[in-house]
């Protein structure tokens, strides 16, 4: 239940940053998809009734003890992880992708709540388990089980971009946890013969191009290269104070590729410059720092360790989406929070400010 | 409670905080340098990258596999088209650009003024197509004007040729521009709007074969959207070419024979299952379907009620009529019911109960064994024979040779035809079978369905002597250096349980239907080569018995199945005339040709000079024809 207590914790930096950043979103949203061809609900419209809904999510899931979230989280694993089976069966199939499960009246993407799902069940397996040294190779064993499944079932669908997402985020709640340097240093001395025979022996040729291609999108100007290509004019000819709003060329003529989605932040890049993208970025920042901040400042173990675990999730999000959309990373699909247009990331990253709002509330309970 | 055992471990993480709160602000000052390298070091260059230099990205269309007969003749193959296009961006006055294209090339405004409106929802530097498929003089006058008409293009791309006009047009079928619908369908991911695919025939069903890959060019143009250069090109890859198993004279000569007639006829090699031709009439002009089809052609093939649209060889459901006694022949013959010398008495109708089935010879056949009722086609000889089959042994007789199932030729939507059976009836109708039902059924009249390719494929089987091959129109596929990259083997569907005697009672039949006096096959004799077949005319509607003149669509339809030579069986062919009253005069004849025309092209009976081309023959009368009523 919510007392009194709770309200007068609550953490309205937090809340206002995400506000501020999502407000910011729709800015841009109208700017990136006012020359399409409307049919229906304007996106930017669209996307103000997903924050609603966000909102909505926060609330709720502030309204409970975040501790219940240790009780369930094997059982939602195991349910999630279920579903992911059945995707790999009975799936529906889009764009050569098979992530959607079909279930008569609605169509869940199962892929997508394993972020948080996989954050529960670390925090859960690591607060039970203090490993005060620092892990060693072994303990690594039973997290390393508990991702391996998800991972290999969203990679084979495939969705490269959220398996990267879970991986990722499991391993920072590893090295949060502490990893011995032998271990670490094992580690890299395993998968090094490992990626080299996989390279050599079993690698057909097509599939290293395809590889190379990836890693290095200009090596294929007429595919993935393109789009990179494209984003990087659009960003650098924004220059330092940007062509300002509603005049980027680059996104107006179409040259962005899902310019609405991945690359929203592109057409805002262009748009407003280097400033414009220094003051999101320092947004940004402020708000993964504030995560940490959560995370330390928790007497609970197991809400230090869901704090770290929501954090990385909102950090690797950005990262990603932003170094592609510069230029540093390949090309994955990867939204940038509450910026790129769409109900499932949105969900996500609200639902995740919402543990942390839970969690930063409740500081002063234990 | 139990956090406060890990305190120490509490302790731990906090300190791991601190260090996140590094990394994580390294990673973010890495996207920041970044975006000042970009935006601010690099800024000039990609300004104007932007501003004057836009990449765009050209598809190359990859040329489409050509279509090619048994020999080698082109059926379809592609010639370039080429098209005006503007591109928004860089049109300057749009108003004179208009006025020069209506003036000089003789184009119609208002259309042109159409296709601008509907190609603006896209990007302004995407060339909208304004008027495809120009003659060379225009071509000339747009080179020679371009410069004068800012935002003027010329776009060149294969389109589909058809040197036989309408031959064979529901075999090859056309092409027409992907639909929303099949872009969102996961074979054809690698297409894009406005690409061409097959919408029927072997052009929908080999698609895969023959589209081949567009390649791209990657230019670099200024601002007023001038080409500048060629950073990148990916060379299309042209697609497979088909062979397929027609002989392009049988085809044209059957087409040909059936005049203005509706139907469909199917050729079949015996001993491999190889169609040779396979026609349906009234054909249509796949070219129209490709383009901007003509509202009055297509109300007129919607109007026309011999169904120009429709491939009746593989979707026309006929009655077989008098062809289908060859099967109650064989099941009688491999039960011992009969045998070649049981005689029945044709008084002219037959009792079944309080039924009286009548024979189509008032008169009667009088004493009448296999070989006389195959030849007069007397029906009470198998009423007879019916009755004391069954409806379920006729039944399996005739899956045997594949009817009631679709044959699996490889084309869309190939319809199965309907052999009854009792239990068929009881679930169809919740009724019982009765017994004067199964009459009709063993002349091939009652519920029974057939389809021409399924009727092609018995008489074959029936040549063959037992083997019932999956009738198949593509013999290989090349790929655009000459290597066949598949080849297609006979296959064989069904193999029919027959006493080998069977077999040559009812060929002996057949031969006397063609040969004797008094066959009703007559008009498919050729003097060079023995000729076996059966007639067939099935009732569209039950009339009385005045002959009045019967309304076209109440006719009957004329069915004619046979093989030759009787001797070595090497071709087998199924004619079906729609409302072509008798099969004897109205299906006989043109088998009669299309088996000429085959032993023609084997050197077996000399060349009859014809009157003129071709395009002229729709006349000519061959000797066989004059006996038509």
């Amino acid at each position: 239940m919510i007392d009194r207590r709770l309200l007068t914790n609550f953490d309205w930096t937090l809340f206002g940053l995400t506000l501020l950043i999502a407000a910011i979103g729709v800015l841009n949203m109208y700017s990136a998809t006012v020359s399409y061809k409307l049919i229906g609900t304007p996106y930017f419209l669209k996307q103000s009734y997903w924050i609603l809904l966000g909102l909505f999510l926060v609330v709720l899931v502030c309204s409970i003890d975040y501790h219940l979230l240790e009780d369930i989280s094997y059982w939602v694993y195991g349910v999630i992880l279920l579903l992911l089976v059945l995707v790999m069966v009975v799936g529906k199939t889009s764009m050569g992708a098979t992530r959607w499960l079909h279930l008569g009246f609605i169509n869940i993407q199962p892929s997508e709540p394993m972020k948080i799902v996989i954050i529960m069940v670390f925090a859960r397996f690591f607060n039970g388990y203090p490993a005060l040294q620092g892990l060693s190779f072994r303990d690594l064993g039973h997290p390393l089980l508990l991702l391996g499944g998800p991972a290999l079932l969203i990679m084979k669908q495939p969705d490269l971009g959220t398996a990267i997402l879970v991986v990722l985020i499991a391993c920072s709640m590893v090295l949060y946890v502490g990893v011995r340097w032998r271990t670490a240093v094992s580690v890299i001395l395993t998968m090094i013969p490992l990626g080299y025979g996989v390279w050599h022996y079993y690698l057909r040729e097509y599939q290293k191009n395809r590889l190379l291609n990836f890693i290095d999108p200009e090596r294929d100007p007429l595919g993935s290269g393109y789009h990179i290509i494209q984003s990087k004019i659009a960003v650098g000819s924004g220059g330092f104070l940007g062509k300002g709003y509603l005049h980027g060329t680059q996104s107006h003529l179409r040259f962005l590729p899902e310019q609405h989605t991945d690359f929203a932040f592109s057409v805002f890049a262009e748009e407003w410059g280097f400033v414009g993208c220094l003051v999101m970025v320092v947004l940004y920042l402020f708000l993964i720092l504030w995560g940490l901040h959560i995370a330390g400042r928790c007497n609970d173990r197991l809400g230090s360790l869901l704090a770290v675990g929501v954090t990385a999730m909102l950090f690797w999000h950005i990262i990603i989406n932003m170094g592609m959309v510069i230029g540093l990373f390949p090309v994955v699909g990867v939204p940038l929070p509450f910026f790129s247009y769409g109900g499932t990331s949105m969900v996500t990253s609200m639902v995740g400010v919402g543990i942390l709002l839970n969690i930063s509330m409740r500081r002063f309970m234990f | 409670m139990t956090e406060k055992r890990y305190v120490r471990g509490n302790e731990q993480l906090r300190k791991q905080v601190f260090r996140l709160t590094v990394a994580a602000s390294v990673f973010f000052f890495l996207l920041l340098t970044r975006l000042w390298y970009l935006q601010v070091l690099e800024s000039e260059r990609l300004k104007e990258l932007s501003e004057s230099n836009r990449l765009r990205l050209v598809p190359v269309a990859a040329s489409r596999g050509t279509l090619l007969d048994r020999n080698g003749a082109v059926l379809v193959s592609n010639a370039p088209s080429f098209s005006v296009a503007v591109i928004p961006q860089d049109v300057k006055d749009k108003e004179a650009l208009i006025e020069a294209l209506v003036r000089h090339l003789g184009l119609d405004r208002t259309e042109l003024l159409e296709r601008w409106e509907k190609g603006k929802g896209r990007a302004k530097y995407y060339p909208i197509v304004l008027a495809q498929g120009i003659s060379r003089d225009q071509l000339e006058f747009i080179e020679e004007n371009r410069l004068r008409l800012p935002g003027l293009e010329i776009e060149m791309k294969p389109v589909r040729e058809y040197p036989g006009g309408l031959l064979a047009a529901h075999l090859l079928g056309y092409l027409g521009e992907i639909s929303e619908k099949e872009l969102a369908e996961t074979g054809f991911r690698e297409y894009n709007l406005g690409d061409y695919v097959g919408k029927s025939g072997i052009e929908r069903n080999w698609e895969k074969y023959l589209h081949g890959a567009d390649g791209g060019k990657q230019i670099e143009v200024d601002a007023r959207g001038r080409y500048l250069r060629t950073l990148n090109e990916t060379l299309p890859t042209p697609g497979n070419s088909i062979v397929l198993t027609i002989d392009r004279d049988i085809q044209q000569s059957a087409e040909l024979a059936f005049g203005d007639k509706a139907g469909a006829a199917v050729v079949l090699e015996v001993a491999s299952g190889e169609v040779l031709a396979f026609v349906s009439t009234p054909g249509f002009d796949p070219a129209l379907f490709a383009g901007r089809m003509p509202p009055d052609k297509w109300s007129a093939y919607l109007d026309d009620k011999r169904r120009p649209l429709e491939n009746k060889a593989l979707k026309g459901q006929y009655p077989p009529g008098s062809t289908f006694k060859i099967i109650t022949a064989l099941a009688g013959l491999e039960d011992g019911l009969i045998d070649a010398d049981t005689t029945v008495l044709c008084t002219g109708s037959h009792r079944v109960g309080t039924g009286t089935f009548r024979c189509w010879e008032r008169r009667g056949h009088g004493q009448v064994n296999l070989k006389k009722a195959l030849r007069e086609s007397c029906d009470v000889y198998f009423y007879q024979l019916a009755e004391r089959l069954g409806v379920d042994r006729i039944a399996r007789a005739a899956r045997e040779f594949g009817l009631g199932e679709p044959m699996g030729v490889g084309l869309e939507n190939e319809k199965s035809g309907l052999i009854p059976t009792a239990a068929w009836k009881e679930k169809r109708f919740g009724k019982k079978w009765y017994r004067g039902e199964t009459l009709p059924v063993g002349i091939g009249q009652g519920y029974v369905l057939t389809t021409p390719i399924q009727l092609a494929a018995m008489i074959a089987a029936v040549a063959n002597e037992g083997t019932v091959y999956r009738p198949h129109l593509v013999k290989r596929i090349i790929d655009p250096d000459g290597k066949v990259l598949r080849e297609f083997a006979p296959e064989v569907l069904k193999r029919v349980n027959g006493k080998p005697g069977s077999f040559r009672f009812v060929k002996e039949g057949l031969l006397a239907v063609v040969n004797e006096p008094r066959g009703t096959g007559g008009a498919a004799r050729l003097y060079e080569v023995k000729v076996a077949g059966k007639t067939g005319t099935s009732q569209v509607v039950k009339l009385r018995d005045g002959r009045g003149a019967v309304p076209y669509q109440y006719r009957d339809h004329a069915l004619f199945v046979a093989f030759a030579p009787y001797e070595k069986p090497e071709v087998a062919v199924a004619v079906v005339v729609e409302h072509g009253e008798h099969g004897a005069t109205a299906a006989a004849p043109i088998a009669g040709r299309i088996l000429r025309t085959y032993f023609e092209g084997k050197g077996v009976i000399k060349r009859q000079a014809r009157q003129g081309d071709a395009g002229e023959d729709d006349d000519a009368e061959s000797p066989e024809e004059s006996q038509g009523d």
